[in-house]
């Protein structure tokens, strides 16, 4: 078909006065401005809505932050650093960082083997598993606030439900004052989100499980490995992309946990279950030093930017390898 | 019975007894909520445990027969339904973009759109907060339907472009040759193909802004624009002394969250483990 036209374009040619090279040129520059602009045109709307609502605000706060400022006009009081060494010399603020750190911790060392233990009972073929895997599930659907406050009544001191069921299985010295008491309250906040985010990180693990080829476990077995050195040789590695996605989201939900702790305790007894997201909403919203609250956000952001650059840089780097950074020529 | 499957048996029988103590950790603060909802206060501290003595139905019927508890499920609703329609609009433009075309700055932009995984929602609050009321949008529920559509953007492009680019490109050079425009293939040949991935992304959008608790509580001092997880707060602090009351009311307002899971739990698994995965 190309052959046949050939002749018919090279006489139109021909006789076309312009520089054939410089007009095929200037419509293919024509052609790739168009192409850019609607490419550009799609992305707008999501642009706008990015740069306004999410970087716009960040941008501000970290300008804010440098100023003792009510949160009305513009800040004007400029105190430089002031904020941020008052921070670091903050009690509850160290604090803060202590406790997320506690809950990063106990994360890492309970919540997420113990989501992993279920999501390798549950991978087997046996009766009543998609109930369980629903049940287990099902927390994650409802809302923070609502579990909070669901919470916050089974574990009421003293004479709660929670207090009234170990008492009956003859356990009265594991109760108490729970969310109530200075040295419990970290322990009860981290069992309820246990009870609700456990079973989101079990379904990451179990689509993780259900990846792992068959064939390489069952030649495991035919070479005699155990039911654990199966599990510690072949599936684990070849579940770590997932747990590694898995302890990335488990930290950024400890920087930025607020919901729960604020129906709950709303930080107290006296700060010892406060988080630096409700530090900052204790300054920005209740005591209107809207400059130091900014300076909360800022050191927030730069923690969770630090991390998720760490993390991407050292651990994720293998398992994002042209899934979020790049699609050179891979066609993928 | 074969001597095979007893022993089979025999071995996964401490398996089982693990799921049930485990299920029933889960499943029973969600039990005992619902049974004390039929209980008077006056009976739930006699008898915190057992079954009510006389099933009391009007804790229930009070907040079902009340204005306010219909108001906040409307709320709820409107917001989770605008952030949705608005989240899934933006970023099928977005990701079909990404996907389909060959752009110079395509790739620092989506690292731009990625880098918004890592802002959790608390970090920018406050700046937020500030914005929306410069610009009059406090107590509108604009205030939280624009911001969380922003904050759901990186996710749902993500899951989106990996799904478009799975569309070959046959199609696409086909669409082109019979006339299409590349908008016209986008809404008349990808949108169609792409509705089970618009599925998994519109309920992941649904169910993040149906529990969303910080930004109304920022935005939202009228309680007439109130969404569900603050009204079950404010009810809880406003009946603090009536235990029975608070728990019908707790159960209530998680009928709708549960009974959406139950319809769309594939979508949400599958969206949750697909954005975690490639994101």
């Amino acid at each position: 078909m190309t052959s046949t036209y050939l002749p018919d374009k090279r006489a139109g040619r021909d006789a076309g006065p312009p520089a054939p090279a410089a007009r095929r040129d200037r419509a293919r520059a024509r052609r790739r401005t168009l192409n850019w602009l609607t490419a550009t045109g799609f992305q707008l709307p999501a642009l706008v809505l990015f740069m306004g609502l999410v970087l716009l605000p960040m941008l501000f706060a970290l300008y804010a932050a440098f100023f003792r400022w009510g949160g009305f006009g513009m800040p004007s009081d400029y105190v430089g650093g002031e904020n941020f060494t008052r921070l670091f010399q903050d009690d509850v603020f160290l604090g803060d960082l202590w406790r997320c750190l506690v809950l990063v911790v106990l994360s890492l060392a309970l919540q997420l083997p113990f989501a992993l233990a279920m999501a390798v009972l549950l991978n087997q073929r046996m009766r009543g598993r998609a109930v369980y895997r629903m049940l287990f599930f099902a927390p994650y659907v409802l809302s923070e606030a609502i579990t909070g406050v669901l919470f916050g009544m089974i574990f009421a001191p003293d004479d709660g439900f929670a207090d009234q069921v170990l008492g009956g299985i003859g356990l009265d010295g594991l109760g108490g004052e729970w969310f109530a008491d200075p040295s419990t309250v970290m322990a009860t906040l981290f069992l309820v989100m246990t009870w609700k985010y456990f079973g989101f990180h079990m379904m990451l693990y179990l689509a993780g499980l259900q990846a792992v080829p068959r064939e390489l476990t069952e030649a495991a077995l035919i070479d005699g490995a155990g039911p654990w050195q199966r599990f510690r040789n072949v599936t684990l590695p070849l579940l770590a992309p997932t747990l590694r996605i898995s302890v990335f989201l488990s930290v950024i939900g400890a920087i930025q946990l607020f919901d729960l702790v604020w129906v709950t305790t709303a930080g107290g007894p006296d700060h010892h279950s406060e988080t630096m997201a409700v530090t900052m909403f204790q300054y920005g919203f209740k005591r209107y030093q809207v400059g130091y609250a900014s300076a909360i956000s800022v050191v927030m952001f730069a923690i969770s930017l630090v991390f998720a650059l760490a993390y991407q840089r050292f651990v994720l780097r293998r398992d994002l390898e042209g899934a979020t950074t790049t699609m050179r020529g891979d066609g993928k | 019975m074969t001597a095979s499957q007893k022993t089979r048996r025999g071995r996964t029988l401490p398996l089982h007894l693990v799921l049930v103590v485990v299920g029933a950790v889960m499943a029973v603060p969600l039990l005992y909520a619902a049974l004390s909802g039929f209980k008077s206060t006056d009976e739930l501290s006699r008898n915190p445990v057992g079954l009510p003595e006389s099933w009391v139905t009007s804790n229930y019927t009070q907040i079902l027969g009340s204005g306010d508890f219909w108001r906040l499920i409307g709320n709820s609703t409107l917001i989770a339904v605008g952030t949705t329609v608005l989240i899934v609009a933006v970023s099928a433009l977005s990701a079909f973009s990404f996907a389909r075309f060959a752009f110079r700055g395509r790739e620092a932009l989506f690292t731009l759109f990625t880098m918004g995984l890592m802002f959790p929602f608390a970090v920018a609050a406050l700046p937020l907060f500030l914005l929306l009321r410069s610009l009059d949008l406090l107590d509108n529920p604009l205030g939280v339907i624009l911001p969380q559509a922003a904050f759901g953007l990186p996710m749902t492009i993500i899951i989106l472009r990996g799904f478009f680019r799975q569309i070959p490109g046959e199609l696409e050079e086909a669409a082109t040759l019979d006339g299409c425009s590349p908008f016209g293939f986008f809404w008349r040949v990808l949108l169609p193909m792409a509705r089970p991935a618009l599925g998994t992304v519109s309920v992941l959008a649904v169910v993040t802004s149906w529990n969303n608790f910080f930004l109304p509580l920022l935005v939202f001092t009228d309680a007439q624009w109130w969404t569900l997880p603050i009204g079950v707060q404010q009810f809880q602090g406003q009946y603090s002394a009536e235990y029975a009351k608070v728990f019908a009311y707790l159960v209530l307002a998680m009928v709708p969250a549960l009974a959406f899971y139950s319809v769309a739990e594939r979508q949400l698994v599958g969206g949750l483990t697909a954005g975690a995965t490639k994101g």
